[in-house]
């Protein structure tokens, strides 16, 4: 029996099809991410996981519970954290944590060990109003808060949105640890770079599973050879790349195009000579490893055309 | 029951770190029975009056004595004729006219005792009420007086004349109508709006997954709601007994479980709205449009129910206020028992049965 299944899950809100026949299993003991951008339906999703919206079609088992039905018994398995971080802002850290504490039935010294990690960089301001907090520190006693009950089975939506870079960081190294200490984690995130920290990782976007895999099976199975083109103007040589006919798609990646040939020419500097022509500044043109993002890109390509051309 | 507790505990610590609450639980009350108290007493002190006195005796000159010396009134001239009343109170200075009829000593001795008509000016209804009241008491204690001293028994029996206003179906008693707006407003629109937080703050989806009760939510939300609003109804009582002298005619058991059943009510029409609602702003805008203002306008609170069009009369029929005015001043100022109110209170408990079962139909263990 896998931890926990998603089988062909729909949901749909008036005419909007949130999520569309979602398909995925986690195991036991993983890490595991839903990767997708806003609005692709990774909060519809958690909370059908967590028991907080009934699909339309299909159905979710953790542990074999149907989560629908059996919503009590998968309640007491489930650490929620919901998108936004849930605290009461007008309470301080330490009443947040023990209010937890005591409606889940437990108390803060029966969970110590188990928060102790998340919790202890936060003792120094146990006094703070939760308000007061750093987007950082909410993140932490959230998390804490969604330990309380040592649940077997913590779903984070967005835990990481509006927190920054050294915050992130020290975050996944929690959940690392905490994994390790058995727990299964279904978390969620926009960024891509966040995609590798994860065991699996499930691609979705417009409410449809993209892929399914550990970040380096999903690398690598990028069907094709992606190029990096670097120096300035880049925008003015984007519009043009986009219209030369061998190209098949071409995005900005922070300073630098990504790009995907339809016809790799033989010589790609050769090629790209021309185009830059009354564009200023010196271009270069090189093969690239694909990240995670360029995966995301094609596979979004696969599903819809890019820029109105027909799939290839 | 401990993690019940514990969520009264955290319901409590929201309202008393939060000025704003603070301020309109307790700021509110006593800033309404004020405003309204002095608006609607307006101090009886040297208000003009004019005496009409067609018998011109011992009596009348005594009576007249009296009523000049109490403190609440002057002179402002003596009338000749009844004529000369409508003219006074058209100048608007004068408030009230005694008028003594002829003869008025010897027939206080009699069987059928002695008139004398009190004429006041309406047009303020509430001040021509405090002006008549004054001067029927001073008259009353003149006579009890009078029989005291002659042990002969002795009539007065004052006609009360309100100009322009005749039935002084305008006056309101401000108690209870304020005790059931601010009931409505603390309790309604605390708990919707307190409800309404949870699910904006996301802590609803959290609260949603713990093994806390839909019941225990709700009752966890609704009791320092209870407790306070229980205060501050005994503290409106106390406030316009103690600075404005409204009795307690009835029992207080009595009122103040009465007040607990509307409390209840209330609390059950904001757990409702909240229901309905996703955000603090929206649950305010449906308790202030739905609760605040009909209970204002009508609940016969300041306009009277009987002069309202028919379909407005049926309306204010489905609201709870309307029940509770009735039901306060029956006990309060009538000191009616239950016999009288049972009907209200009927009312009442069917409408909070009715939303309690509404609301927790619709209080999901889900989101949507």
């Amino acid at each position: 029996m896998e931890f926990l299944e998603v089988i062909h899950v729909s949901r749909s809100f008036g005419p909007v099809n949130a999520l569309l026949e979602i398909s995925f299993t986690v195991h036991r003991g993983e890490l595991f991410g839903l990767i997708g951008p806003d609005g692709a339906g990774k909060t519809t999703l958690f909370r059908i996981v967590a028991s907080l919206l009934l699909p339309d079609e299909g159905k979710v088992l953790l542990k074999g519970h149907d989560v629908a039905k059996d919503y009590k018994q998968v309640r007491r398995i489930i650490g929620y954290m919901p998108g936004r971080f849930s605290l009461y802002h007008d309470l301080t850290v330490e009443e947040n944590l023990s209010f937890y504490a005591t409606v889940f039935g437990t108390s803060l010294k029966e969970s110590a060990a188990y928060v102790h990690r998340v919790y202890s960089p936060l003792i120094p301001f146990r006094k703070r109003l939760a308000g007061k907090l750093s987007g950082g520190m909410k993140q932490k006693l959230a998390l804490s808060c969604a330990l309380i009950h040592r649940p077997e089975f913590l779903v984070l939506d967005e835990p990481t949105t509006g927190v920054d870079a050294v915050s992130r960081k020290e975050f996944w190294e929690m959940l690392e640890e905490l994994r390790d200490m058995g727990i299964t984690i279904l978390i969620s995130t926009p960024y891509m770079d966040e995609a590798g920290l994860c065991d699996r990782v499930a691609l979705i976007d417009k409410g449809k599973l993209l892929q399914t895999g550990s970040p380096s099976e999903i690398v690598r199975t990028f069907p094709a050879k992606l190029y990096v083109i670097r120096g300035e103007n880049l925008y003015s040589l984007l519009g043009r790349l986009r219209k030369s006919p061998e190209v098949k798609y071409a995005f900005m990646f922070g300073r630098e195009i990504h790009l995907v040939f339809r016809r790799e020419p033989d010589d790609p500097a050769r090629w790209l000579g021309p185009l830059t022509g009354t564009v200023d500044g010196t271009f270069s043109i090189d093969p690239l490893e694909p990240g995670m993002e360029d995966c995301f890109v094609e596979l979004m390509g696969k599903k819809e055309p890019v820029d109105g051309e027909e799939n290839v | 029951m401990k993690r019940f507790l514990c969520f009264v505990w955290k319901e409590s610590l929201h309202i008393f770190r939060d000025y704003r609450t603070m301020l309109i639980l307790f700021g509110i009350p006593v800033a309404q029975i004020m405003l309204f108290g002095y608006v609607i007493t307006n101090e009886l002190k040297d208000i003009r009056i004019a005496v009409l006195d067609h018998s011109k005796d011992e009596a009348t000159r005594e009576i007249t004595r009296k009523i000049l010396s109490s403190g609440f009134f002057i002179l402002d001239r003596t009338l000749d004729s009844a004529d000369q009343m409508e003219e006074v109170f058209r100048e608007g200075k004068v408030k009230e006219v005694v008028v003594f009829p002829p003869g008025f000593a010897e027939k206080m001795q009699r069987l059928s005792g002695a008139d004398i008509q009190l004429v006041a000016d309406a047009s303020d209804a509430n001040t021509a009420r405090l002006v008549v009241n004054h001067t029927s008491a001073i008259i009353r204690d003149y006579l009890q007086k009078r029989i005291a001293e002659t042990s002969m028994p002795m009539k007065i029996t004052p006609g009360v004349r309100m100009f322009y206003n005749p039935s002084l179906k305008g006056v309101y008693m401000f108690v209870p109508g304020i005790m059931a707006m601010i009931l409505v407003l603390v309790s309604a629109l605390m708990t919707s709006v307190s409800i309404a937080r949870e699910k904006e703050y996301g802590t609803m989806e959290v609260l949603l997954v713990s093994p806390l009760r839909a019941s225990q939510i709700i009752l966890g939300k609704v009791t320092p709601y209870m407790v306070l609003s229980v205060i501050n109804a005994v503290s409106i009582i106390l406030l316009g007994n103690l600075v404005f002298g409204v009795p307690v005619q009835g029992s207080n058991v009595l009122l103040l479980g009465v007040s607990i059943l509307y409390i209840f009510l209330a609390l059950t029409i904001g757990i409702f709205i909240s229901t309905l609602v996703r955000t603090q702003q929206m649950a305010m805008f449906m308790s202030i449009f739905i609760l605040m203002l009909p209970t204002i306008l009508l609940s016969g609170f300041i306009f009277p129910i009987e002069n309202m069009p028919k379909i407005l009369q049926w309306f204010s029929a489905l609201l709870p206020p309307r029940w509770f005015i009735v039901i306060v001043k029956s006990i309060m100022l009538k000191a009616n028992g239950l016999l009288y109110i049972w009907k209200e209170l009927l009312i009442l408990a069917g409408m909070s049965l009715l939303f309690l079962v509404m609301s927790f139909m619709r209080f999901r263990v889900r989101l949507e």
